[in-house]
């Protein structure tokens, strides 16, 4: 069997990349409707897109500096959010530890969802693939996806500045949250950290600084995590 | 309105810090693997945050000064549900706009 070129793979990560614009574009969109309405620029909405790469983030931030919450609360939330990308970097450390530094240093930069995602399966699927071909597929899924991102972004601050404000937008990023957390309650021990978490975040709202969601947001992932025990306990006694 | 300064420093320390996860293990510690406990934890922040997040935002929003209102509760639920059930983003997002803007126009 002869292997397929670094070429020919980078292009076949291009196609498995590609629907993947479709399903973040409208995040882009909302991002850029919504800092436009917030009174940021178009310069300043597409440096946070190009510097921080990170549509939930970058959600979680923005609303955040609306609601006037103090810099280091809203760093500390945003990047509580990014913490899933620690478990990226760790997932895919077995397959491109080895790459050279340079091929690394992009790499983190476009470490997102989707190519994640992409990238996991595949590399699983064929772990005897060699690693300039791993390089050449996470590189050209990431392609599309990046290009969908900042493009739409910038669709949405164009868009921004022509939609009235009757439209109540104010609770477009709260349905766009609802509906990435939605889908994530796959097992107990999700739902039981979503709602400790929305019930501390209810009765913590008095706590100075907006420090009650790091608070709640903590207090959810150790009950995800103590739920997760006792039901493999329960599982395998 | 958000404040310059806050707004760049959010920016370059949101961007370094991001930057900085994805690039540990890839980078930096290699192979070594994440213990279990950890990832056990990290599993749960996503589906923590959000939610923690949004609670107040749907029970007190501020577009009505801070009182629940029928057509904002009413869309949270259709929105979480739907994604519930159909594990679908956009179905979600869908069922979320479709309550709002059908009981604003409503009422």
């Amino acid at each position: 069997m002869t292997l397929p070129t670094e070429n020919a793979t980078f292009w076949r990560g291009v196609v498995d990349g590609l629907p993947f614009v479709l399903v973040s574009a409208p995040f882009g969109v909302l991002f850029g409707v919504l800092a436009t309405e917030g009174g940021l620029n178009l310069l300043e909405i597409l440096s946070f897109s190009l510097v921080v790469v990170a549509g939930a983030a970058q959600f979680t931030a923005l609303q955040l500096m609306l609601d006037n919450a103090p810099t280091i609360v809203v760093l500390a939330s945003a990047l509580a959010v990014n913490l899933r990308l620690v478990m990226y970097s760790a997932g895919l450390a077995p397959h491109l530890g080895g790459a050279p530094l340079k091929a690394r240093l992009a790499a983190a930069y476009m470490l997102v969802d989707p190519v994640y995602a992409l990238t996991a399966t595949r590399y699983d699927a064929q772990p005897s693939m060699p690693m300039p071909l791993k390089v050449a597929y996470f590189f050209g899924t990431a392609a599309p996806v990046m290009i969908g991102w900042f493009a739409s972004t910038l669709i949405g601050a164009a868009l921004g500045t022509q939609i009235p404000e009757a439209y109540a937008l104010d609770f477009a990023l709260p349905i766009a949250f609802i509906a990435m957390a939605g889908p994530m309650m796959r097992t107990a021990a999700h739902m039981a950290a979503a709602f400790v978490a929305v019930v501390l975040a209810l009765c913590l709202t008095w706590l100075p600084y907006g420090t009650g969601l790091l608070v709640a947001g903590l207090g959810g992932m150790l009950t995800g995590a103590r739920v997760e025990l006792m039901q493999r306990e329960r599982i395998t006694p | 309105m958000i404040d310059r300064w806050q707004l760049w420093v959010v920016i370059a320390g949101l961007g370094l810090g991001s930057y900085a996860m994805r690039f540990v293990f890839m980078g930096l510690v290699g192979r070594r693997p994440l213990p279990e406990w950890a990832l056990r934890h990290l599993r749960y922040t996503a589906v923590s945050i959000f939610p923690a997040l949004v609670a107040p935002l749907v029970v007190w929003p501020e577009a009505t000064g801070g009182m629940l209102d029928a057509p904002r509760g009413l869309a949270a639920l259709a929105a979480l549900g739907t994604g519930i059930v159909t594990r679908n983003v956009f179905a979600s997002m869908g069922a979320g706009a479709l309550v709002l803007f059908g009981m604003l126009y409503w009422f």
